[in-house]
């Protein structure tokens, strides 16, 4: 035990809590089973848009995945949670291949707008439909600046527990709460940390102890229209 | 008494042929359009022309279109009670019927064209009380019970001398209720072609036109020969709200035209945009804004058809206008990545292609024949029809 100094354990120590401090950080802060969801929290994804490459589409297929949504072969009606958009930069030629979902917003409009209540905002900042009282009157696909809803144009079946689907009701990305409160990551950012080259950072944008938070810290994002003051908590590196 | 007397009103004989035709035309269209809303719920939306894009298609243009000219109906009824003008109170209870009928039709189409209609009773019992459908579903039935009640008190003799007051509690509400339908647009701030306050007054002129062209067609079918001054007073008066309503659609679009980061969606929806400049152009200016002015204010167009003709062109134009407004507006993309060029699998940065299906048209379609049923069948039971003036 000579080899091993007091200096390199506290180093190796200090280390090694960086590396797990953002799992750690996760399990510590997910939501245990029949706790509601709390406003401690704040959910959030970072987008590293310069490790993203175009021809990858890791998180768009693990989302049809494991939300269930199947491929009617009709672009225009089938429902897209997350999608690959191409964003050219006309005055230097740089592109860049920027995934869209839900932003889950601060100030959603969605829920602004919907009659029902059934756009709806978890208390850790999850933008959600409510499918039992939706009447797919498509008012916050008409607010959404993001497109970021889709309308079930078809009766559904192989649904998947967790994402129930309804003929005739709006959806969109859940940042797969059923995972989150689960202690896992969503299915985006799982796929694209295995398949892809990990542009996905998940986290508690409230903790300032989370990778997230301080990856946010040490080097500042975009907000996809941050003019227009919604707050969303996706943010984005590279556009 | 010094107060007014309720004039002498009839009703319609529902047993001449011509109304008995009449309801069965107008009966087999709500038919077909009931049918056309069933094929739609049953299979599911992909069967019409709307998509994840263009998320409101034809019916919502017929709806919007419905509601707008029930406020605007009132018209003639409003002028009776609210301004005093003894000359429009024979005609006030069927501007009234008009308006609630219109105001139903248009409601039918927007209800039958939601994805769960079966849940209506779902909207009636939650309500997010900051979305502008929840304060317009109070605004129609609060619009619906004080029409009711301001044609009972219309046609009541006891109380007509005092339906003066219940006319402005409705010409008031029907102010609000279509600054609420044009907000429904104008404080959507993610589309460029909406989010403008000045779309509720815009709403405002455009019901004041349809509703008056309405209401002149409703009244030469239903009425032989009614009072000539009539149609002289609300000749001129529709020119008005026709060009009321085209200088606050032009500075709207020269609103949008000054603001740099909205000349995208000018150009398009003026110039480039294929369908949607013609039908703004040719359609909503040309056909249903100068054409009628001109019909109505030119020397040379004195007769009833001609009046006839320029009310016909301003629903046709007015149609064309809402089209322009409600698809134009949502066909173009939205802007997420302001200055950059985007392209994706679902649609960003490309306009939206939308073509109307058979089954929309038809819904929208069934909405106006239930209407005009509602007005005819209204006819037929109530007493509200000045009687025909004799030959001259």
């Amino acid at each position: 035990m000579t080899g091993l100094s007091r200096r390199g354990l506290l180093l190796g120590g200090a280390a090694l809590s960086l590396v797990l401090a953002p799992g750690l950080t996760l399990i510590a802060q997910a939501r245990p089973a029949g706790r509601p969801a709390s406003a401690a929290q704040r959910w959030g994804l970072l987008i590293d848009t310069a490790k993203c490459t175009a021809d990858c589409t890791a998180c768009v297929s693990a989302c049809k995945t494991e939300m269930g949504l199947p491929d009617h072969g009709r672009p225009a009606t089938d429902a897209q949670y997350l999608r690959k958009v191409s964003v050219g930069n006309p005055a230097n030629g740089v592109e860049r291949s920027v995934p869209v979902m839900c932003q889950h917003c601060a100030k959603p409009p969605c829920v602004d707008v919907c009659p029902t209540g059934a756009s709806m905002k978890r208390a850790d900042g999850v933008v959600l439909v409510d499918r039992h009282i939706c009447i797919g009157c498509r008012y916050c696909m008409m607010a959404c600046p993001y497109k970021a809803r889709s309308f079930a144009h078809e009766a559904q079946s192989g649904q998947r527990p967790h994402n129930p689907r309804g003929k005739g009701t709006v959806e969109g990305c859940t940042l797969c709460v059923h995972r989150i409160d689960a202690d896992r990551l969503p299915a985006c950012v799982e796929a694209c940390r295995a398949q892809g080259k990990g542009a996905m950072l998940f986290g508690d944008l409230h903790d300032p102890q989370s990778e997230i938070a301080r990856a946010l810290a040490a080097q500042p994002a975009t907000r996809l229209r941050a003019d227009l003051g919604l707050d969303p908590a996706l943010r984005y590196r590279g556009i | 008494m010094a107060e007014a007397q309720a004039p002498i009103l009839q009703e319609r004989d529902w047993r001449r042929p011509g109304v008995l035709a009449a309801f069965a035309f107008l009966g087999a269209l709500v038919l077909v359009g009931l049918g056309a809303a069933w094929h739609m719920e049953h299979n599911g939306h992909w069967v019409t022309g709307m998509t994840n894009q263009v998320v409101w298609g034809m019916p919502h243009v017929f709806a919007v279109f419905l509601i707008v000219a029930a406020s605007g109906a009132l018209n003639v009824a409003s002028m009776g009670s609210v301004f005093g003008r003894t000359l429009y109170k024979p005609f006030a209870p069927l501007s009234t019927l008009l308006a609630l009928a219109l105001l139903a039709g248009g409601l039918a189409v927007l209800v039958l064209d939601l994805g769960r209609p079966d849940r209506l009773a779902v909207a009636m019992l939650h309500y997010n009380f900051k979305s502008i459908f929840a304060w317009n579903i109070f605004l129609y039935t609060g619009f619906f019970a004080l029409g009711l009640w301001y044609l009972w008190w219309q046609m009541d003799r006891n109380r007509f001398a005092r339906s003066g007051r219940l006319g402005l509690a409705a010409f008031l509400w029907r102010l609000v209720l279509t600054t609420g339908t044009g907000s429904i647009f104008g404080f959507l701030a993610a589309r460029e072609a909406y989010n403008a306050a000045i779309l509720a007054p815009l709403f405002i002129a455009l019901s004041l036109a349809f509703g008056t062209a309405f209401f002149l067609l409703v009244l030469m079918g239903s009425v032989r020969r009614a009072n000539q001054e009539v149609y002289d007073r609300l000749r001129p008066l529709l020119g008005l709200f026709v060009a009321v309503a085209l200088y606050f659609v032009a500075v709207q679009h020269l609103t949008n035209l000054y603001m740099a980061g909205r000349e995208g969606v000018e150009r398009f929806l003026l110039i480039e945009g294929g369908v949607y400049p013609w039908l703004f152009w040719l359609g909503a200016v040309g056909l249903g804004g100068v054409l009628p002015l001109i019909l109505l204010f030119h020397s040379t167009f004195v007769r009833r058809g001609h009046l006839a003709l320029a009310s016909a062109l301003v629903l046709l134009g007015g149609l064309a206008q809402i089209y322009v407004i409600i698809i134009g507006g949502q066909a173009y993309p939205l802007n997420l990545f302001p200055g950059m060029a985007v392209a994706s699998s679902f649609g960003d940065g490309q306009v939206a292609a939308y073509a109307p299906s058979a089954p929309e048209f038809l819904l929208g379609l069934g909405g106006v024949a239930l209407a005009l049923a509602i007005v005819l069948a209204g006819q037929a039971v109530l007493r509200l029809l000045p009687p025909s003036e004799p030959k001259s």
